[in-house]
């Protein structure tokens, strides 16, 4: 067993699915922080199943599909931060009707295009074994563009998510940080996608900092507890994937409830030895 | 038609003779509807270097419509806003919910307006008397504490201009005047403005250059004490607006009868 497993994880396609889904759950982390705070889950979700949108259109315009899912699912991002700038409408439904129909539509889509067999399980609940190199490029660079955008604009992205007004008072641009970090969320759903899929990514955004939140005192603090909560999740998700021969992206959900589930009802299991 | 004329008020600070360069904001004929019913209606001010201006008036009356007009952070349907060129303000909003899910210290909180400055960061604690706040979480500290934690935030931006939605709010009576005469003394040492709302006169008198009196419309301006006996004034807060100053000087010390008797009187 223990043999068999030093060669699971010695294997090029496993080590591309690791480095793929730590770098991922490294910059998750943050951006997932943002995402709970702001209480933008729903959002998330909408994003998310947007890009399978993406993917359908992607497929019958006969382009890159990395590049059709990031740029839908940026388009979708712009779409629905100005929709979001009219109060007259309400939020919760229009990302509700537009989160289903997007994924519908995606659906139909691709069934409609029936030229192309594609593999829809593995959009929705991902197949992070299945990626290679071009895949692990993809993810690497757009991690790294988050990961610096991130830093770069770190204090002003807490300032406005504390409050917006006194942020805007204390000469911060609200409107662009807010587009920013929507498209930062956007990016990284569209790389996500292959990992988790579109009905799991939210998951692996939000639940890290929820697990983390209780051991933080700071932004900072619950966002650095995130990442890493986020990788080990994705290893231990990847080895019981293994162990127990289920699918890879839900068994990395998984890993990350149990582990949310352990320090909502234990926030102090860490301290005790202090 | 009403600028408040601040050169003939010997309240006003204005001593130095140079109204023009000491002018901090001006606001001129602002007119504001939300869904066609008129909130602000040709409102004037201006506010100078070391002046404290308080605007009153009661629930819905648009006093924080013309805050938020004055900060630029909402349009006027009409009218205009003057800020002196590269003005730095200082605001504290009247309400401050933080995310249960967001932890955050009362330093962390406090870095957001100015990582640099350490020892203004703690120079600005000690003033405030909340130096034993700062490792707790925003969301762990009472009423009066976020007050003076918010007011803290403001001033490290070191503003030439404070602007303040309801700074007593959540502070027991006691806090309050002693919040208002810490608003004076930090406007005298450093020579900033300051445009606050109130609900009290009463306990701001001491501590004010110029009462607005706003309810849509500027009913009536001027130094406090011209205020309250105004008309205007009367008739808004009813006759015995006068009367519960007396009581209030009368019975200085029982707190807890006259929260109940002040908040009777604002729901007037």
């Amino acid at each position: 067993m223990i043999d068999s497993m030093v060669l699971f994880f010695t294997m090029d396609f496993v080590l591309y699915a690791l480095a793929a889904g730590i770098s991922l759950a490294f910059v998750a982390g943050p951006l997932g922080s943002f995402i709970v705070w702001r209480r933008m889950s729903y959002f998330g979700d909408t994003l998310a199943h947007s890009a399978l949108l993406g993917i359908a259109l992607g497929l019958l315009t006969d382009s890159n599909p990395q590049l059709s899912i990031i740029v839908s699912c940026l388009l979708f991002a712009f779409l629905l931060t100005l929709l979001d700038r009219r109060p007259s409408i309400s939020t919760d439904t229009l990302l509700g009707i537009l989160a289903h129909s997007s994924l519908a539509l995606g659906v139909v889509v691709l069934a409609l295009a029936d030229s192309v067999r594609v593999d829809l399980e593995a959009y929705l609940f991902g197949a992070l074994l299945t990626i290679g190199s071009a895949d692990l490029i993809w993810v690497l660079v757009v991690v790294s563009v988050v990961a610096i955008v991130l830093s770069v604009f770190w204090n002003d992205f807490v300032s406005i998510t504390v409050h917006a007004e006194i942020a805007e008072i204390e000469g911060k641009n609200v409107n662009r940080l807010n587009l920013i970090l929507v498209l930062l969320i956007a990016l990284t759903i569209a790389v996500s996608m292959k990992i988790v899929g579109v009905l799991l990514i939210t998951s692996l955004l939000i639940i890290p900092p929820a697990a983390a939140r209780s051991m933080a005192t700071t932004p900072e603090q619950m966002a650095v507890r995130a990442s890493i909560i986020g990788c080990i999740s994705v290893v231990l998700g990847l080895v019981s994937a293994f162990y127990f021969d289920v699918p890879v992206g839900p068994s990395i959900v998984v890993v990350a409830t149990l582990i949310f589930l352990v320090f909502y009802f234990y926030p102090n299991v860490l301290k005790t030895r202090n | 038609m009403d600028i408040p004329d601040t050169s003939s008020n010997p309240a006003s600070h204005s001593s130095t003779g140079t109204n023009a360069c000491g002018v901090l904001l001006a606001a001129k004929s602002i007119n504001k509807n939300f869904a066609e019913k008129k909130i602000l209606e040709n409102i004037s001010l201006t506010i100078e270097e070391g002046q404290i201006v308080t605007l009153i008036g009661p629930n819905g009356a648009g006093k924080t419509t013309l805050v938020r007009i004055a900060l630029g952070l909402l349009q006027p349907d009409s009218g205009s806003i003057y800020h002196r060129p590269a003005l730095r303000i200082g605001y504290m909003p009247q309400r401050v919910h933080v995310e249960p899910t967001l932890p955050l210290t009362v330093n962390r909180f406090l870095q957001l307006a100015n990582r640099q400055d350490k020892a203004l960061l703690s120079s600005t604690l000690e003033d405030l008397k909340i130096s034993h706040l700062e490792g707790r979480q925003l969301t762990a500290i009472s009423g009066g504490e976020l007050q003076r934690v918010l007011l803290a935030r403001a001033l490290l931006r070191k503003p030439e201009l404070l602007i303040l939605d309801e700074p007593a709010q959540g502070v027991d009576l006691a806090g309050q005047a002693e919040l208002y005469q810490l608003i004076s003394e930090i406007s005298d040492r450093h020579r900033c403005g300051v445009l606050m709302i109130s609900h009290d006169l009463h306990l701001v008198m001491s501590s004010t250059d110029e009462v607005i009196c706003l309810n849509h419309h500027i009913c009536c301006h001027g130094k406090p004490e011209h205020v309250t006996n105004d008309p205007a004034y009367l008739n808004l807060f009813g006759a015995n607006a006068s009367q519960n100053l007396a009581v209030y000087t009368h019975h200085h010390d029982h707190d807890h009868e006259l929260g109940g008797s002040v908040k009777e009187h604002l729901n007037d």
